[in-house]
């Protein structure tokens, strides 16, 4: 019984062997029509030849942030200029290395980087790979003929939309909050609080900021890019303190604020937000009727840019700074809030920018570029 | 007398026999004594085979005698080894449809599935077995490559990566064998690196002593951040679980405060990374510059074999591993219990600081918040997956250092996701830390089921169990 038993489980696991194995045949005898279709998908392409590839940071390209800015980009100039492209999405910071590797063993023309965080891998790998142009966001660190750094002096966008958040509030109180009290996130704080101040010097109002101190740089964080929950519970702490105009930078988080300025408004409070990096009123998913405005900063066209005059042959490693005179930052249109702004606002922040643009008003961040 | 005084306090009941004892405690304690001696030979006679007591998988709860008398066969179909193998293939499998299924190729051909299926089975083949071909030869072996180095740059690849799984799962393993679950690898991986980074970057030695300080400094660092959980629990019964999942968020929070700080920060730079480590604080490479491997894996592999000495052959071992089998029977055969999870703590916590040296020492060369990445909780199913002994995990961690070098080259060559391979990972966990599951699916026999039978004892047992099994 003993053996007639040991049998059966043996020949069951036998048939299920080959079972699989038979599986395993059958599915390898259907490869090779597949392979022709492949084929014959990736032909007509303008620029077939230029691999142009990028490595996220840990945030990855879905962030709605710098990662997903820099990775539209690259998929514009696909598009438009008909390069291929190649990602690689980090996990965490210690697939910085190893991602950058594989990009440079797969061939590419041009490797993007995404954050001050994967500098020294950028420079060690721009270092080790004379013949490999590179792109970083966010970092100015490194001088290799190889390397071109993009950057934003994003106070001065940031200092426009201080102006329109103070003029426009009603309650005299305004709020911001950060993700992490990091340079790239600071510098729309302080280019916020920059534009309260310049209100209230111009028309001797006391528009109160609260959530960022310029002076000794520090204020309300979340401490990730992740909690928006977190966003949310900020943002309601704000409004019950009187503000009624917040500015979320904290990438994803600034979808809590949404939610929470959204609820605000259904219970017959008049709050509205200002958004950052992108335009939040064709990007957010929900509540862009009451964003204000939003501070961008235009990694994707930058992105593109550059691809494009690599193809040229004209690629220069002379850092591209993001200003409002080259249109790397900007104040997006008020959209639905058009009727909501003093009337003359538009006007003067045209004005404004013209002299911020001409160095008449300097707006300074210990973040912005130097 | 006030009731409080009457009550038994613990603290104040241990002192008392210290000096002499009643004689029926004198009594216990000499049957303790005598339980020790007859534990210690039937370990002798176990050959160093003892299940891993308190480690959550327990499959391996065949002793030698027993097993020598099973037949080959049986010890394959039943043993650990097959259900491991069974548990790859089948995860392969799974993953293998969940990336031709997220597969835009198979996505288009699927709508004329019916006029031509072969178009359908073709790019879903194509598209799961690129993938695992990038795998391996992002993992194992790159047989498209033009030069020997590139060829076995990838295994050199997934040891450097495995090198700080294998440190802190052995930490994870070694805290498991004493009967403590310790979720505190990643805390204790941040702080050793924290130690070592500050060691490494503010002092400025010599070659040789330099690195050694940093070691030392991360494994201080680590033992520190591990020690403080042991005592706290042995001194206040506080759990450790909770104990090291606080003492993660403090780690990684302090961090993230200490890099804001310019102690910790490049002259001139607010970003929250820290200066370099000076070159005479790292590990050397192994093979040279074409490779990433560093010295960090051959210390890797000494700390397997401190860690195998220790719990097999080493007294502090034993009676760590007697904690963690009973702890209630450790202390009454005389064994410090409290001291027992102190030093297990402080152990675990000195090796998980090695997987920090191995990190801004070896990789990464700077101190970021996110230097530990998530070795910490990778660490904990390395253990899992290795059954907590030390030689098991480091395989364990070279099989999880082989999917994150390989899930690297299989992002970057044919668009898979990164996710995916995570998934690929977790379902081999997930079936290996479910023995019974992958048995059912493959009709493999329960290891009780034989050897009953062959006794001809406790049928109640066996039948029981069969029923289970099948």
């Amino acid at each position: 019984m003993k053996n007639s038993l040991r049998k059966i489980t043996r020949g069951t696991g036998l048939s299920a062997a080959v079972l699989g194995v038979s599986a395993l045949v059958l599915a390898g005898c259907g490869a090779p029509p597949a392979e022709d279709t492949n084929d014959a998908g990736a032909a007509g392409e303008a620029n077939p030849d230029y691999l142009g590839c990028i490595v996220s940071d840990s945030g990855g390209f879905d962030d709605r942030s710098f990662n997903q800015s820099s990775y539209e980009g690259l998929t514009q100039a696909q598009e438009d200029l008909g390069i291929e492209i190649n990602e690689a999405q980090s996990q965490s910071e210690t697939d910085f290395g190893p991602n950058v590797d594989s990009m440079v063993s797969n061939g590419c023309n041009m490797i993007v980087t995404v954050g001050f965080l994967l500098a020294d891998t950028t420079k060690a790998s721009a270092e080790a790979n004379p013949d490999t142009h590179f792109t970083i966001i966010d970092d100015n660190s490194i001088e290799l003929p190889n390397v071109k750094p993009i950057i934003y002096d994003t106070a001065q966008a940031a200092f426009l939309a201080g102006y329109a958040a103070a003029a426009t509030t009603e309650s005299g109180k305004v709020a911001t909050y950060g993700g992490i009290n990091i340079p790239t996130v600071t510098i729309f704080m302080d280019g916020f609080a920059e534009g309260v101040a310049y209100f209230n010097e111009e028309n001797g109002e006391e528009v109160e900021l609260l959530g960022w101190d310029k002076e000794s740089q520090n204020g309300t964080f979340v401490g990730n890019f992740e909690d928006t929950a977190a966003g949310k519970t900020n943002t309601q702490n704000f409004i019950n303190e009187g503000a009624d105009i917040i500015m979320p930078v904290a990438g994803p988080v600034g979808a809590g604020t949404l939610d929470a300025v959204v609820e605000a408004n259904a219970d017959g409070r008049d709050v509205k937000a200002v958004w950052v990096d992108s335009d939040g009123f064709l990007t957010a998913n929900s509540g862009q009727e009451f964003i204000l405005t939003s501070v961008m900063k235009l990694m994707g066209e930058a992105v593109e840019d550059v691809v494009s005059s690599d193809l040229d042959g004209n690629f220069d490693s002379t850092p591209y700074v993001g200003t409002l005179e080259n249109g790397g930052v900007a104040l997006a249109p008020f959209h639905d809030q058009e009727a909501n702004v003093p009337a003359d606002l538009q006007g003067t922040l045209d004005d404004l920018r013209e002299q911020i643009i001409s160095g008449e008003i300097t707006v300074d961040s210990t973040a912005s570029p130097q | 007398m006030s009731p409080q005084e009457d009550r038994p306090v613990p603290d104040n009941a241990e002192p008392k026999d210290d000096g002499g004892g009643s004689p029926t405690r004198r009594q216990a304690r000499a049957t303790a004594r005598q339980d020790e001696v007859r534990q210690e030979n039937e370990v002798e006679t176990a050959g160093g085979e003892i299940p891993p007591p308190a480690a959550p998988v327990s499959a391996a709860s065949r002793t030698t005698d027993e097993a020598s008398e099973a037949s080959l066969l049986e010890r394959v179909m039943t043993g650990n080894a097959l259900v491991a193998f069974l548990s790859v293939v089948l995860s392969l499998i799974i993953g293998g449809l969940l990336i031709a299924l997220t597969d835009p190729e198979v996505a288009r051909t699927s709508s004329y599935f019916l006029g031509r299926p072969q178009d359908l089975l073709g790019a879903a083949w194509s598209a799961a077995s690129g993938a695992y071909i990038a795998l391996f030869q992002g993992s194992i072996i790159n047989f498209e490559a033009d030069s020997f180095s590139r060829m076995i740059y990838p295994l050199t690849q997934t040891l450097t990566v495995a090198t700080p799984l294998i440190c802190a799962g052995l930490g994870v393993a070694l805290a498991f064998r004493a009967g403590l679950f310790n979720i505190g690898a990643q805390g204790q991986i941040l702080i050793g690196a924290t130690f070592a980074a500050w060691v490494g970057f503010t002092l400025h030695l010599p070659v040789g002593l330099h690195l050694l300080l940093v070691i030392l400094a991360g494994v201080v660092g680590g033992a520190l951040w591990g020690g403080l959980v042991g005592l706290l629990k042995a001194r206040t019964g506080a759990h450790e679980v909770i104990l090291t999942i606080m003492f993660n968020y403090i780690a990684t929070n302090l961090v993230l405060y200490l890099l804001t700080t310019p102690g910790f920060q490049r002259p001139g730079s607010t970003n929250p990374i820290s200066p370099q480590l000076d070159s005479t604080a790292v590990y050397p490479l192994l093979l040279g510059s074409q490779f990433r491997l560093h010295w960090g894996f051959v210390v890797a592999v000494v700390a397997t074999v401190f860690v195998w000495w220790l719990l097999n052959r080493s007294t502090v071992g034993f009676e760590l591993r007697a904690v963690g089998a009973n702890p209630s029977a450790a202390r009454t055969a005389g064994i410090n219990v409290n001291r027992g999870y102190m030093v297990a703590m402080a152990v675990a916590g000195g090796l998980a600081g090695l997987a920090g040296v191995a990190q801004v020492a070896g990789t990464e060369r700077v101190l970021t918040s996110g230097v530990a990445a998530s070795f910490g909780f990778d660490a904990i199913t390395v253990a899992l997956l290795g059954r907590s002994s030390p030689w098991g995990t480091f395989a364990a961690g070279l099989l999880f250092g082989a999917f994150r070098a390989g899930g690297v080259t299989m992002q970057a060559s044919t668009g898979t996701s990164i996710d995916i391979v995570l998934v690929v990972q977790s379902l081999i966990v997930l079936f290996i830390a479910a023995p019974p599951l992958i048995r059912a699916l493959f009709r493999l026999p329960a290891p009780g089921a034989p050897r009953s039978q062959r006794r001809g004892r406790s049928t109640n047992r066996t039948s029981a169990s069969t029923g289970a099994a099948a």
